[in-house]
């Protein structure tokens, strides 16, 4: 088992060094010159030559990546092309932010799609059941971005409850536990649970149901188990699938939260990403990129070493 | 050998379900089966009703719309829900909303159904060519896809069209590149598991070569359960799609977008609610039909049970 692990985690170095690439090669995608966001059309050469000196872009493409990757480890992602901040500063603040979204709607999502996943599988083809499928369905199918529009108008336009935008009264994002702030974060965070709410429903009835319909579960109300020593051996068994997703879906909220930051100016790394694409700062947007990627990286990696420790039986690569 | 490799993998079920003339199944090829079970589903039907009639509304909507959907009339502008003349009412710049949702579909159907296809032909490509030859072929492909795993599907997809810039064919660009590594993994597994079947060895035992056993033998088998797969993904890249043109990623104005609409149209909240709400709905309702048909396609493929 620790062999697996081992292995797992020298398995991530290589798609890490991936991952690094692909954010790298992001700029080269990018029509034009990284610069010429920057730099008038009508530079001198020499000065063009001296700017492109000062961000290293006059040496070859290999170098430049291997000293970005060297640099990037160091903590140090380069200055932003419009605001000539350390790009690092700007992430690390947009990121608490997105982490507190992702958590709260994480909370709601998977608290919600354990207990309708459960309750779908023991009363299977009920109307609890098909209140609980059809709520997964509609989770998995809205648009997110347009939901947090919907409850937008109903709560905060209609009936005047909930602010619509922002994380704070003074705009500045400073955090605090009480209802001034917390209020900010009731909709989006609502709004960014559906998803993951109805594809944990959909993952917890499936497994619990095969579960309860296992010989093994049998066995043990023929000897007499109560519901509660029941629901534990179920529970043990459908954790390691439900674990696995939820780590995944953990990582699509991180990594997938900009259209619901955009809808609600919530200052995180999505909404930065939002401004990095429109002022075409590529060190800003190649720096959250790699950033929430490396993210999703390590939380695969740590879904996987669970999902070992959890289930000795797993045994893969 | 005439029988089709798909009733070779489940022989048994076919001839098991009673058919509605009291007939045996075994006559029935495995598509007719899936057809008329899906007939039977009430639920895929009227989804799949629904997604016909949206298409055709699509498609003639230049002869159906009463209006033209890039003209505004400047002193009308959001009239509400139920105005005559203007039943859905009227946009921030005074034109016909229904006009815009009927030539918006256009757009957006192209934009979540375009990717998944051009995905589904590629990834499906390199999954069956990386499961029949596995080897080096096999970990340069999949090895690949895996670092394309490393991302979240949104941020791929606003990453890559974010670096090349808006407009509807960097679009499709990059949600197509989202697809292909889900698609290829699942074509690639479903190939691995019947490259060694004994109907291949067998093909394989009587001379035949690689490509025409992939063509008769490993076709058949790995389609369905890409296709499946597929069908699934159509939904998420409606989403996706309109996402990126909520971004302002998509298409640019004056062309009408289910996305790019509800953009717009969210600086209209506080005066005419319910009309910023309607384009949402569209991609809703088209993503909700696309996400029960391909449940019911499932079902109905899965000879199984």
């Amino acid at each position: 088992m620790f062999a697996f692990i081992f292995k797992r985690i020298l398995y991530a170095i290589p798609i890490a060094l991936a991952v690094a690439a692909v954010c790298f090669s992001l700029v080269h995608l990018a029509p034009g010159d990284p610069l010429s966001a920057v730099i008038p059309a009508d530079a001198p050469t020499a000065v063009v030559a001296a700017i492109k000196e000062a961000y290293g872009m006059d040496r070859p493409l290999v170098v430049q990546f291997f000293s970005w990757v060297e640099r990037a480890v160091q903590g140090d992602l380069g200055l932003s092309v419009a605001t000539g901040r350390p790009v690092m500063g700007d992430i690390g603040l947009a990121l608490g932010n997105t982490l507190l979204l992702a958590f709260a709607a994480a909370a709601l999502g998977f608290g919600g799609g354990i207990l309708l996943g459960t309750l779908a599988a023991i009363y299977n083809g009920t109307w609890i059941d098909k209140l609980a499928t059809g709520l997964a369905i509609t989770g998995v199918s809205v648009p997110h971005y347009w939901l947090g529009l919907v409850l937008v108008i109903v709560f905060s336009v209609q009936l005047d409850w909930l602010p619509s935008m922002g994380a704070g009264l003074d705009g500045s994002g400073a955090w605090k536990w009480d209802w001034a702030h917390m209020q900010f974060l009731v909709l989006p965070a609502l709004t960014m649970c559906f998803i993951p709410m109805g594809i944990v429903t959909r993952t917890v009835r499936a497994t619990v149901s095969e579960i309860l319909n296992a010989e093994f579960v049998t066995a043990l109300r023929a000897r007499g188990l109560g519901a509660f020593a029941i629901t534990h051996h179920v529970a043990k068994n459908a954790a390691p699938t439900v674990l696995s997703v939820m780590g995944l879906q953990f990582g699509y909220l991180l990594g997938g939260s900009i259209l619901v930051e955009t809808v609600f100016a919530w200052p995180g790394t999505g909404f930065l990403l939002n401004t990095a694409i429109f002022q075409r700062d590529i060190p800003l947007l190649q720096g959250i990129i790699l950033v929430l990627a490396m993210f999703f990286v390590a939380l695969n990696l740590l879904v996987d070493v669970l999902q070992t420790l959890l289930d000795p039986r797993i045994k893969r690569i | 050998m005439t029988q089709t490799p798909s009733t070779l993998i489940h022989p048994a079920p076919l001839n098991a379900l009673p058919s509605a003339e009291g007939l045996p199944l075994s006559s029935r090829g495995y598509w007719a089966t899936v057809w008329m079970r899906l007939r039977r589903d009430k639920v895929s039907m009227s989804c799949a009703g629904l997604l016909l009639g949206l298409v055709a509304i699509a498609l003639l909507a230049p002869w159906l719309a009463p209006h033209d959907p890039a003209y505004g009339v400047m002193n009308q502008r959001l009239a509400p829900i139920g105005t005559p003349g203007h039943w859905l009412g009227t946009d921030e710049l005074g034109r016909d909303m229904l006009s815009r949702l009927m030539h918006g579909g256009r757009t957006s159907l192209m934009m979540g159904l375009l990717p998944v296809f051009i995905a589904f032909v590629i990834g499906t490509a390199l999954g069956i060519a990386a499961g029949f030859f596995g080897g080096w072929l096999n970990t340069a492909i999949m090895r690949t896809t895996d670092v394309f795993f490393a991302f979240p599907a949104v941020l791929l997809a606003i990453a890559i069209s974010g670096a090349l810039g808006a407009g509807f064919t960097n679009a499709i660009i990059s949600l197509t590149l989202v697809f292909i590594p889900p698609i290829a993994r699942v074509a690639e597994s479903t190939t691995t598991s019947v490259r060694n079947l004994d109907f291949v060895d067998a093909a394989r035992a009587t001379g035949a070569r690689s490509f025409k056993l992939i063509r008769v033998h490993v076709l058949g088998n790995v389609l369905g359960p890409v296709f499946i797969y597929a069908t699934s993904l159509v939904s998420v890249c409606m989403i996706l799609a309109a996402g990126l043109s909520f971004l302002g990623l998509g298409v640019k104005p004056p062309v009408p977008e289910w996305g790019l609409m509800l953009n717009t149209l969210r600086q209209s909240i506080y005066l005419q609610p319910w009309i910023s709400v309607l384009p949402g709905l569209m991609i809703f309702v088209t993503s909700l039909c696309f996400n029960l048909l391909s449940d019911g396609l499932r079902s109905a493929m899965d000879i199984k049970r």
